[in-house]
């Protein structure tokens, strides 16, 4: 719709509506079409959030910063499960960081169809910025804890390598992976509505297969024993993510290719399978939602 | 098999006069929209009920299959068709009432049209643009500020971030709300809040636009500002659609008229008949007399001693009539079993498709009339030349004693009539429905020359 259409004046576009069945194409163009309202959607998410609060946007970083120190006194000290040889502080948030930015993305996309059922059921545009607002809104809060966390290692003084210019695309390894998740849950959402009970403590528990509070190496040191293949922890695709995060940004060495591409495989199917199921969903949710 | 896809925009050459197929803005053919309701739409709530309700379906389709029954499809109390083959054209920069009852699948036609929701059967074809107003102020956030939720909506809308800047102060000065553009919407009142959305729905500038019934809300002045604005849309060589209940507004905007009943095109055509025919009830209901020794329109505590009522274009015995013409002598029977009691005034009411009191007569109008009714027995009531518009009115009668005050028998609606256009004036014209309820003569001149030269 809008003005995107029109490549010259006197063109009209002509549209054919009629039911469609089965799997339908993705329409990636169309979403380009529509990248103002993502971007206004995400812009609305952010302000909202912080209009009317005291702490506005230092709330990006208080949760974190608190979750870590609970970490660092319960795992870090008390338990002691390791820290790959860094303070684990700068561990644990590192960790922490990439993690926060999927599981927010995450439970705010799987509701997010539900929660934009007005807009599904008066205003026409491609459902899919929906829940690919949901989850952009959330490198907001990530940038500000990155902030933070680049305070943290110059505390510390840990220097990045090279290795740092993998940053962005591990970033997109996770956006990819909480979309990817965040598509299926809304769709199915939409029709079940009990879906929504099962993402808090699903996230929950997903936080502690993730080597978020300890270090990947021991479990890849585990499977090892066990005789597995290390990419098998890779099929927790936010375990590639944080391991290459600490990686990239902190010169772990705990992180193994083979877990890192089996992560990017993983987020690969289920970016491309959420986006079918979702598009052939579609057509349902403004007479379900 | 490959599917087509569902959406093919591609540019269609030309908007030059010559051609043809550019004068077509939106056709539709065979659409039709079923929904499932009841039982077959709230189970399934949840992915327990489904797993389970999958294995249950799976059984029972194996039992049908032994007992040798056909193939199972969602039986007729499961689903409901809110459109049936609904197919007609609309030209570009036509303006096209669509206009029927609650539940006639007005509001589905747009969705459809909006691609909001998916047709279960046929196809539309739509030439241009669509923009859609099916609710005012979609995705309006409390907390943001006018200004902020004019961008947002209008990016919502479709509008491009240069077009809403572009037409920014446009929009406010429209709504009137300038003073407080910068307060979050949460404070606003609704009147305000409506004013705001409708201004940026109304800065739309699509090829085809799509209203529903969003004229509902607003003062007076707003709609009639409304009203204005999407006059000139129209006027613009801009296609519209039109739903509304306000059939006056419907008559005054659009050219053409679609009726939908139960989801099926009733009629169509001019918008003055279309919305005649809605207005209209079913011919079967005027019989001309009406018994109402049991009738629904009878107030509480009344005794029933009006027994009938029947109407007939003159005094000699005549047939009774259901439908009379503009100027038409209008003779009321009126049967009645008064018992002992004693009635010296007579009443009889009559009142417009709206239920609106158009004029009241009574005995104690005419002079000399000074008659008392016991008994069983029939009093008769001529009106001379009734110069009643066209339309659909309804006759209230009403029996009471004078002194003490006592209300006996008050029936409503207790007889039904139309009355027909009959060339009163002698030129073919004359009021519409919507003009009023009599066709009252006008004499017309222009004064001298002399003073339309100063």
């Amino acid at each position: 719709m809008s003005s995107a259409a029109r490549a010259t004046t006197g063109e009209l576009p002509t549209i054919l509506i009629k039911p469609s069945s089965g799997w339908t194409a993705l329409q990636l163009k169309k979403l380009w079409e529509y990248r103002e309202l993502m971007y206004f959607l995400v812009w609305r998410d952010v302000k909202v959030r912080y209009k009317q609060t005291v702490l506005g946007a230092t709330w990006a970083i208080l949760q974190p910063l608190m979750t870590m120190v609970v970490f660092t006194i319960f795992f870090g000290g008390l338990a002691n499960v390791g820290s790959d040889g860094l303070p684990y502080p700068l561990f644990s948030f590192a960790g922490l960081l990439p993690w926060n930015f999927f599981a927010h993305g995450l439970s705010q996309s799987s509701a997010s169809l539900v929660g934009s059922s007005g807009l599904i059921s008066k205003v026409y545009f491609p459902r899919l910025v929906i829940p690919i607002s949901s989850v952009l809104a959330g490198v907001v809060d990530f940038a500000i804890a990155f902030l933070v966390l680049l305070g943290m290692m110059a505390f510390y003084g840990v220097w990045p390598s090279a290795a740092v210019l993998w940053l962005p695309l591990l970033l997109l390894l996770a956006f990819g992976a909480s979309l990817g998740v965040g598509m299926w849950l809304s769709a199915l959402n939409v029709q079940y509505r009990d879906i929504r009970y099962v993402v808090p403590f699903s996230v929950q528990l997903w936080l502690f297969v993730t080597p978020v509070i300890y270090p990947g190496s021991k479990v890849v040191a585990k499977l090892a024993d066990l005789g597995l293949p290390a990419w098998i922890y890779g099929l927790n695709p936010m375990a590639g993510v944080v391991e290459g995060f600490r990686w990239a940004l902190l010169g772990t060495s705990s992180l193994t290719g083979s877990v890192l591409l089996a992560s990017t495989a993983v987020t690969a199917i289920l970016l491309v399978s959420g986006a079918f199921y979702f598009r052939r969903m579609e057509r349902t949710f403004a007479d379900v939602v | 098999m490959r599917r087509p896809p569902v959406l093919r925009v591609k540019a269609v050459r030309g908007l030059t006069e010559d051609c043809a197929v550019g004068d077509l803005a939106i056709r539709l053919e065979g659409i039709s929209k079923r929904y499932r309701i009841g039982r077959a739409q709230e189970s399934y709530d949840t992915m327990r009920d489904a797993l389970a309700g999958a294995v249950s379906r799976s059984l029972r389709r194996a039992g049908r299959m032994l007992r040798r029954r056909g193939p199972s499809s969602d039986s007729p109390s499961d689903t409901i068709w809110a459109l049936s083959d609904v197919s007609f054209d609309v030209q570009r920069g036509e303006v096209v009432g669509i206009i029927g009852g609650n539940g006639a699948g007005k509001s589905t036609l747009l969705k459809i049209l909006s691609r909001i929701t998916e047709p279960t059967a046929g196809i539309a074809e739509i030439h241009g643009l669509v923009g859609s107003l099916l609710e005012v102020g979609a995705g309006f956030h409390g907390e943001l500020t006018g200004r902020e939720n004019i961008y947002l909506n209008g990016a919502i809308l479709g509008m491009r971030n240069v077009e809403i800047e572009r037409k920014f102060d446009e929009i406010v000065a429209f709504s009137d709300v300038e003073r407080f553009i910068d307060t979050p919407v949460k404070h606003y009142s609704s009147g305000m809040y409506v004013r705001l959305a409708f201004a940026v729905a109304a800065h739309l500038e699509p090829d085809i636009l799509v209203v529903d019934e969003v004229l509902a809300v607003g003062d007076a002045a707003f709609q009639k500002k409304c009203l204005g604005k999407m006059g000139n849309v129209a006027k613009e060589g801009r296609t519209v659609l039109f739903v509304s209940h306000n059939m006056t507004a419907i008559l005054n905007l659009c050219d053409r008229g679609v009726l939908l009943e139960r989801g099926r095109v009733a009629a169509e055509g001019d918008i003055a008949e279309v919305v005649a025919g809605y207005l209209s009830v079913p011919a079967e209901q005027h019989y001309g007399f009406a018994d109402l020794s049991a009738h629904s329109g009878r107030a509480s505590g009344m005794l029933p001693l009006a027994r009938a009522i029947g109407l007939r274009t003159s005094s000699e015995d005549g047939p009774y009539r259901a439908i009379v013409k503009t100027g038409d002598d209008l003779v009321f029977e009126i049967h009645y079993d008064c018992g002992d009691k004693a009635i010296d005034l007579v009443q009889l009411g009559i009142c417009s498709f709206g239920g609106r009191r158009v004029f009241t007569v009574g005995t104690h109008h005419a002079p000399g009339f000074a008659r008392v009714l016991r008994g069983k027995g029939t009093i008769e009531c001529r009106l001379a030349n009734v110069p009643l518009a066209a339309g659909e009115y309804s006759v209230a009668v009403m029996l009471s004693r004078q002194a003490p005050r006592q209300e006996l028998d008050y029936v409503e609606n207790a007889l039904r009539f139309r009355v027909e256009f009959q060339d009163f004036f002698g030129t073919g014209q004359g009021p519409l429905p919507h003009q009023g309820d009599f066709a009252q003569r006008s004499e017309w001149r222009v004064p001298s020359e002399a003073l339309l030269s100063v």
